[in-house]
């Protein structure tokens, strides 16, 4: 597509459609809305624009899609994939302030908010009526709900509650042309054509501007307990996951640290991890306390077969301790260096431990610095690479060495990104997953939306495919 | 990832802020910041505003952007760093533990240096204050004394009477009102520059007595200096120290922080204490980091300055991490708490003023609503951008009211002020009052 400027013949258009209050196109402006969250990626805008409805989300639509002007819809920008930032230019249309809960309904459990919303507010909401939104990505105080639904966020709980795709029940969207598209409604049954409510979900914005949205509660469990074990073998930790789910145990959370990990986050937080481990699991179990308290010692006994230490939380202030580890990994991982890579390979959970150790191997051959922490239970992980950007050398290894860790992911049956998506990050690998009928499906679905290709253009289909490369 | 996509941003024509800024930027801090976004909810102007500008990741994009050289107006760095409070709770917020303070004083001092065009009279009064008034303790007390005067000759009546305070801006005015008394002298000439510790000694404090403490709160001095005596602490009030420089680096006289910071590293190194006693959450923070201060001095010094930041210590430590005393005496009232933010987000101190108020026997202690988020105070942040701090007082106030507290504990002068000046506007003075957490403990343990 040919990027067109914003005349001032067009700026006067996008005026009077976004309203002067919400029209914004001074240099301060321009440049706090220049980046996402990812590492390196900046390009400056034309204009940023605040999204107040979706009336006038589709006025700004009609004309930036009658005169080719990209638009780059973002939420909080928390993204890792360089997903919202302007790569060429145009509008930053920001959805912050279209933030409004509309509805928690309690008959149909179900609730309905503009997509501004931050995540952890719908959280806090529904949990002062007894109901739980299962998606809890990492970044959830300051994530969007819309971001959530863009990039079909996971979370803590993805194993046992699944992620946003198995929650958003209908949306209302904006299609470049201005039409508004409403999908699906309060109903846990709806076969009325293709689910296009499922097709939004994880399309990153290059399909449409989704404004609104009704997603799926649940009953709040009542009673939740965490465990935590220590292994001096990353093999018996996978193993142990394995074991845990063929005993029939499906846990709320089974979070896992690599033996890098667990040495930056002792090193930062000092909280008294033993560091010659391999691999902590840090397991969670809610719902009724008899079943609670019947599946963590079932747990437990299946985690003391191999484990080297197993602790269990006998009240709150043992859980809050206990979750330390896992909540400081970030933390420490991001402290070490100036700059942090944060990805998410995923593979099928029983490949979590070959493919820890493939990271490790590919680390070690490229002579870069990457730790793993991850969601053992659903087979993504975070690989996690501490560089600094300055040092042009040795971001070209990094570069290097995940592209093997996705080639690593993708010759285990996994993919190379769960739950931050491919925005400009990954365009280049997007192929590898989906092949080259994968790619002309999704273009064939690009074209029927978005016809003249204004919504987050540069981003998902790259111009070039990267080589793959070829593991040893 | 895709590195090589590196995209080009388009570079500013040279000018003196840019330059300036890339001298004094520490750029591996700038990159620490992730862009992540954890801040954003952490930071009042965010929310009062609503834009990426206003948060501490826009301001952070803004100053690397003039280090940079991608900065074409300087004015849009100016505005937004004189917009940001300074109270660091994005510091708290922050996964990678970026320094944000300390790149807002670098920001703000290449902003005074080669950008800001304050009016004259600004710039008098910052001369004045900063250079001719603040550093000087002597001075300090001969404008204590002028307020003193002003207060008790029946001036002050006059003045409200005439309706010349009416000439000031509304904001003025409200502070106007809830000036506390002054006098001319200090702690020490009041106390003597030495007091013993009661019974079995547990250890040697040198209180720093701060400037505006000194004059405005001096009750609140002598009082702290009588809880740490009452503690086991000796406590010696060296005579040769002078303003922390907190109101110089937060406003872009960094240097003018370092001459400062370099007189109160000598006076205590003399004094040879094991601790430093600071009751001023804005002062004290600063104190401890006098090591970054100074962090391009020669050697020696950045010994000496390491020596000192490692000892000073807020009041409510000192007592409850470093003494036996818990017996916090009685009192029957109704309290609640906002913390100071440089207390909490500088100098990582959350939990004990909270647990100090629980132990006083009789009182009922009620969290405030969002108590660990700045009151709009932030220096002198509510006289020079007051329609800011304004709004976000009155959401303050109105969390305040639900408590129904009748005692407001605050543990910073500045906060202090700006409660009682809130408490004035909220029309709560019958009802509630505004206390330095020292002077309620003073109150509840009889001490004289």
């Amino acid at each position: 597509m040919e990027e067109k400027k914003i005349t001032p013949e067009i700026k006067k258009q996008l005026l009077e459609a976004a309203g002067t209050d919400n029209y914004f196109d001074d240099e301060e402006s321009l440049l706090a809305h220049s980046y996402d969250a990812t590492p390196i990626y900046q390009a400056m805008p034309e204009a940023v624009i605040y999204a107040r409805s979706t009336r006038q989300v589709s006025a700004v639509l009609k004309v930036a899609d009658e005169h080719r002007i990209p638009v780059y819809t973002r939420g909080s920008a928390s993204n890792l994939s360089a997903g919202t930032f302007p790569l060429k230019g145009g509008i930053v249309l920001v959805m912050t302030k279209m933030n409004r809960l509309l509805e928690i309904d309690e008959d149909n459990l179900t609730a309905t908010f503009e997509t501004g919303l931050i995540t952890k507010d719908l959280h806090d909401a529904v949990q002062e009526k007894g109901l739980f939104y299962p998606p809890d990505p990492g970044s959830m105080v300051v994530s969007t709900l819309g971001g959530n639904i863009g990039n079909c966020a996971g979370g803590l709980h993805g194993l046992k509650y699944g992620t946003t795709k198995d929650y958003v029940l209908g949306l209302k969207a904006v299609l470049p042309n201005g039409d508004v598209l409403e999908t699906g409604g309060k109903l846990t049954k709806d076969v009325a054509g293709y689910d296009l409510t499922k097709l939004l979900v994880g399309s990153e914005g290059t399909l449409a501007v989704i404004t609104e949205a009704t997603v799926k509660l649940l009953p709040a469990p009542p009673y939740k307990r965490i465990m935590l074990a220590y292994f001096d073998d990353l093999f018996a930790a996978a193993r142990t996951v394995s074991k845990i789910i063929a005993a029939k145990v499906i846990p709320a959370t089974l979070e896992f640290l690599d033996h890098g990990t667990i040495r930056e986050v002792e090193a930062f937080a000092g909280i008294g991890l033993p560091t010659d481990m391999e691999a902590i699991l840090i397991i969670g179990q809610d719902g009724h306390q008899a079943v609670v308290d019947e599946e963590i010692e079932k747990m437990t006994q299946i985690c003391m077969e191999e484990a080297a230490e197993v602790k269990v939380a006998e009240n709150d202030e043992d859980a809050e301790r206990l979750m330390t580890a896992r909540r400081a990994a970030f933390t420490a991982l991001a402290r070490k260096k100036p700059t942090t890579i944060l990805e998410d390979a995923t593979v099928p959970r029983s490949q979590v431990a070959p493919m820890v150790e493939k990271i490790v191997e590919i680390g070690q051959k490229y002579d870069v610095e990457i730790c793993t922490f991850g969601h053992a239970g659903d087979g993504n992980l975070h690989p996690t690479c501490m560089t600094d950007a300055r040092d042009e050398e040795e971001l070209a290894r990094v570069e290097k060495a995940f592209d093997e860790i996705f080639e690593a992911a993708l010759a285990l049956g996994g993919t190379i990104t769960g739950e931050h998506g491919v925005g400009l990050a990954k365009a280049a690998q997007l192929e590898w997953k989906v092949g080259k009928a994968g790619m002309e499906v999704m273009r064939g679905i690009k074209k029927a939306f978005d016809p003249h290709g204004i919504l987050n253009p540069g981003k998902m289909f790259a111009e070039e495919t990267r080589e793959r490369v070829v593991l040893d | 990832m895709a590195v090589i996509e590196k995209q080009s941003m388009p570079k500013a024509e040279e000018n003196a802020l840019n330059t300036r800024m890339a001298e004094l930027l520490n750029y591996d801090q700038a990159l620490n910041c992730m862009r992540c976004g954890f801040c954003l909810p952490a930071c009042p102007t965010y929310r009062e505003m609503g834009q990426e500008a206003s948060s501490p990741r826009g301001r952070i994009a803004l100053m690397k952007a003039a280090a940079d050289g991608l900065l074409q107006n300087p004015q849009v760095l100016e505005d937004q760093l004189n917009q940001c409070l300074g109270c660091r709770a994005c510091e708290t917020a922050c996964p990678a533990g970026v320094h944000y303070g300390e790149l807002y004083e670098q920001g703000k001092q290449a902003v005074e240096e080669k950008h800001a065009r304050h009016r004259f009279w600004v710039r008098i009064l910052r001369k004045l204050a900063f250079e001719h008034i603040f550093p000087y303790q002597k001075r300090m007390r001969i404008l204590g004394g002028l307020i003193a005067f002003y207060q008790k000759s029946g001036l002050q009546r006059l003045v409200r009477k005439l309706g010349l305070i009416k000439l000031f801006p509304q904001h003025m005015q409200e502070m106007e009102a809830v000036l506390p008394e002054t006098k001319a002298s200090g702690v020490s000439q009041e106390l003597g520059e030495f007091i013993p510790a009661k019974g079995e000694k547990i250890g040697t404090v040198g209180m720093f007595s701060g400037c505006i403490m000194d004059i405005m709160f001096l009750e609140t001095n002598k009082n702290t200096v009588k809880l740490l005596s009452e503690a086991g602490f000796d406590v010696l009030i060296p005579k040769q120290q002078n303003c922390c420089g907190a109101l110089h680096a937060h406003n872009g006289e960094r240097e003018k922080a370092k001459a400062l910071a370099k007189n109160n590293i000598r006076a205590f190194k003399e004094a040879n204490v094991d601790f430093i006693a600071s009751n001023a959450g804005g002062c004290g923070a600063l104190l401890q980091e006098y090591n970054h201060l100074l962090d391009d001095e020669d050697e020696d010094m950045r010994r000496e300055a390491s020596w000192f930041a490692g000892r000073v210590k807020d009041v409510s430590e000192l007592i409850l991490d470093h003494s036996s005393l818990r017996d916090m005496g009685s009192l029957n009232e109704r309290i609640t708490y906002q913390s100071s933010c440089h207390l909490q987000n500088g100098m990582q101190v959350k939990d004990q003023p909270h647990f100090l108020l629980q132990s006083i026997k009789g009182a009922e202690y009620v969290p405030l609503l969002e108590g660990e988020r700045c009151c709009g105070s932030a220096g002198i942040y509510n006289l020079v951008q007051p329609e800011m701090a304004g709004r976000i007082l009155a959401e303050k106030m109105e969390h305040v009211r639900q408590t129904k507290a009748d005692t407001l504990v605050t543990a910073n002068p500045g906060c202090l002020l700006q409660m009682k000046a809130g408490i004035h506007k909220a029309g709560l003075s019958d009802k509630m009052r505004a206390v330095h957490i020292v002077d309620l403990l003073a109150e509840a343990k009889r001490i004289q």
